[in-house]
């Protein structure tokens, strides 16, 4: 019982934090101060206090969009366990339901982006839906190979795996795994390589496009939503690459969050030393990172 | 430990993909030079006693392949005054996914092999293999001439994970041989690529085979 409600708070109250520790490292790799942590938690109460203002050229579809998306990451973060605790929710198969609820978010969001009838966001959609097509494999081929390894179909006994963790059983295919996914999770949530949340005004982005005609809350719950998938992912990830447990549910809480606050930095860190990809290189990133899934897999199954 | 060099084979292979897919000159030498180091680490921790033929084949292994080669095609592009390879034959997209297809075939194909036991379960050949056919695909696809020898290079680090298999049976001194041979031979060709600059002002080797006075 604990564990669930630790869960529901962790997921609700820690992703906005984890943006403003990348933005925070971002800052201080260019020499800047940098916003306060809690920034983007002020900047989405300051948008949850605000009006909205909706096209006239909008349907339902429009407002239908941000609420979709919010509430299906919000299952799925329900979903992902979190360090050595189970999820609230889990079933067998659960790991398919997990990946579809992104892609049950991305239609909608995409939806409401066409539904604004402009050519620009209409542009941004189908740059996500393209590559998304190239970044959902390589989630499945991943999840693939952890279901292999651990002979179990839920995303707890797949994450949590045989006793002693992973790294003792197999290392090479989980090493290509995690490679993969750490693209993945730097390109579903738009971060620099594939594209810049910073910018608002340019042609080479994708995410930001599809969101410039929401405002007030509806902008919130976007940026709100996009938190949760990075936290989401996180998550994931760090099940792989520091499958640890101390065994003290306190300590282990104290870990997760450490790792989580961890990988923010190393992502803000990644941000700061690459500069963002053509647009039509994009593809090749995420081309690698699907092999790099598949190639664990071969691995595994060879 | 099996576990440990699995995981650093892997990296070559994932070295191997990244190879291929930059077109970066520069970015190019770095990481066949740090595959280079890291096969040389390898093969210290492939050895069970570490006697001192094979610390120092390891030793001048990193530092060739690693430190010395590198740096001096490094001296070769500036003299050369060129980035990037602007262009293969093939996109770099379809060389990743070539070279990830000659990689599944290694995994694929090795296990056919009839190998001795202890070398059954380890990724070496599969990552042998996989290097060599790597190292193919950049010498026949690239058209700049120190993108070739990078290829070269990348194809001598495919023999030489082969031939940590026959530790045991291959004397150290082979190695120490073929290090040598690899040295002089980069060294050679770096001036070769100076002079193909300075006569032809490209280092394109599809012009080589035009006449010239």
């Amino acid at each position: 019982m604990i564990a669930a409600l630790m869960h529901v708070a962790l997921l609700l109250l820690m992703p906005p934090l984890l943006i403003g520790v990348i933005n925070r490292t971002k800052a201080l790799a260019a020499g800047r101060v940098g916003p306060p942590l809690l920034q983007p938690w002020y900047d989405l109460i300051k948008l949850f206090r605000k009006g909205m203002v909706l096209s006239t050229t909008t349907t339902w579809m429009f407002p239908l969009g941000p609420v979709v998306t919010l509430s299906t990451v919000l299952v799925a973060g329900l979903l992902m366990p979190m360090g050595s605790f189970d999820a609230p929710i889990t079933f067998t198969g659960d790991m398919i339901f997990f990946v579809y609820l992104f892609g049950l978010a991305r239609f909608f969001t995409t939806s409401a982006a066409l539904d604004t009838g402009s050519a620009f966001e209409g542009m941004g959609a189908a740059r996500e839906v393209t590559f998304a097509t190239l970044s959902e494999p390589a989630i499945f081929f991943a999840l693939l190979v952890l279901a292999q390894l651990s002979g179990s179909l839920t995303l707890g006994g797949m994450l949590h795996g045989p006793a002693g963790g992973f790294a003792a059983t197999a290392a090479a295919p989980l090493i290509l795994v995690a490679i993969g996914l750490f693209v993945v999770l730097l390109a579903e949530n738009c971060r620099i390589p594939v594209d810049d949340p910073n910018t608002h005004l340019e042609l080479t982005m994708i995410h930001e496009v599809m969101v410039l005609d929401h405002s007030g809350p509806l902008l919130g719950m976007i940026l709100y939503a996009a938190a949760l998938k990075l936290f989401i992912l996180g998550a994931l990830l760090l099940h792989i690459v520091a499958p640890f447990e101390t065994g003290t549910p306190a300590l282990d809480w104290l870990l997760f969050i450490a790792g989580m606050l961890a990988l923010a930095m190393v992502i803000g860190v990644v941000e700061s030393v690459t500069a963002r990809l053509l647009m039509r290189r994009v593809p090749y990133l995420l081309t690698g990172a699907l092999l790099f899934c598949g190639f664990g897999f071969l691995l595994l199954v060879r | 430990m099996a576990n440990l060099l699995d995981s650093l084979l892997v990296i070559v292979l994932v070295m191997n993909l990244f190879a291929l897919g930059t077109s970066r000159i520069q970015a190019l030498i770095r990481i066949v030079g740090a595959q280079g180091a890291l096969l040389g680490i390898i093969l210290l921790l492939v050895h069970e006693h570490r006697t001192l033929p094979v610390v120092l084949v390891a030793a001048a292994g990193v530092a060739i392949k690693g430190i010395v080669i590198p740096a001096i095609m490094m001296r070769a592009l500036r003299q050369a005054e060129i980035k990037r390879e602007v262009e293969p034959l093939i996109s770099p997209l379809s060389s990743i996914v070539l070279g990830a297809t000659a990689t599944a075939f290694a995994v694929l194909s090795a296990g056919q092999l009839p190998l001795v036991d202890q070398n059954e379960g380890a990724l070496f050949v599969p990552t042998s293999i996989a290097t060599v056919l790597v190292g193919f695909i950049l010498l026949t696809t690239r058209f700049k001439a120190l993108t070739q020898v990078v290829g070269y290079l990348v194809l001598e680090n495919g023999i030489f994970i082969f031939g940590m298999l026959l530790i045991e049976a291959m004397p150290m001194v082979v190695e120490m041989g073929v290090l040598l041979d690899l040295v002089v031979g980069i060294f050679v060709i770096s001036i070769i690529v100076n002079h193909i600059n300075q006569a032809f002002s490209s280092l394109d080797t599809r012009r080589l085979v035009s006449l010239k006075e």
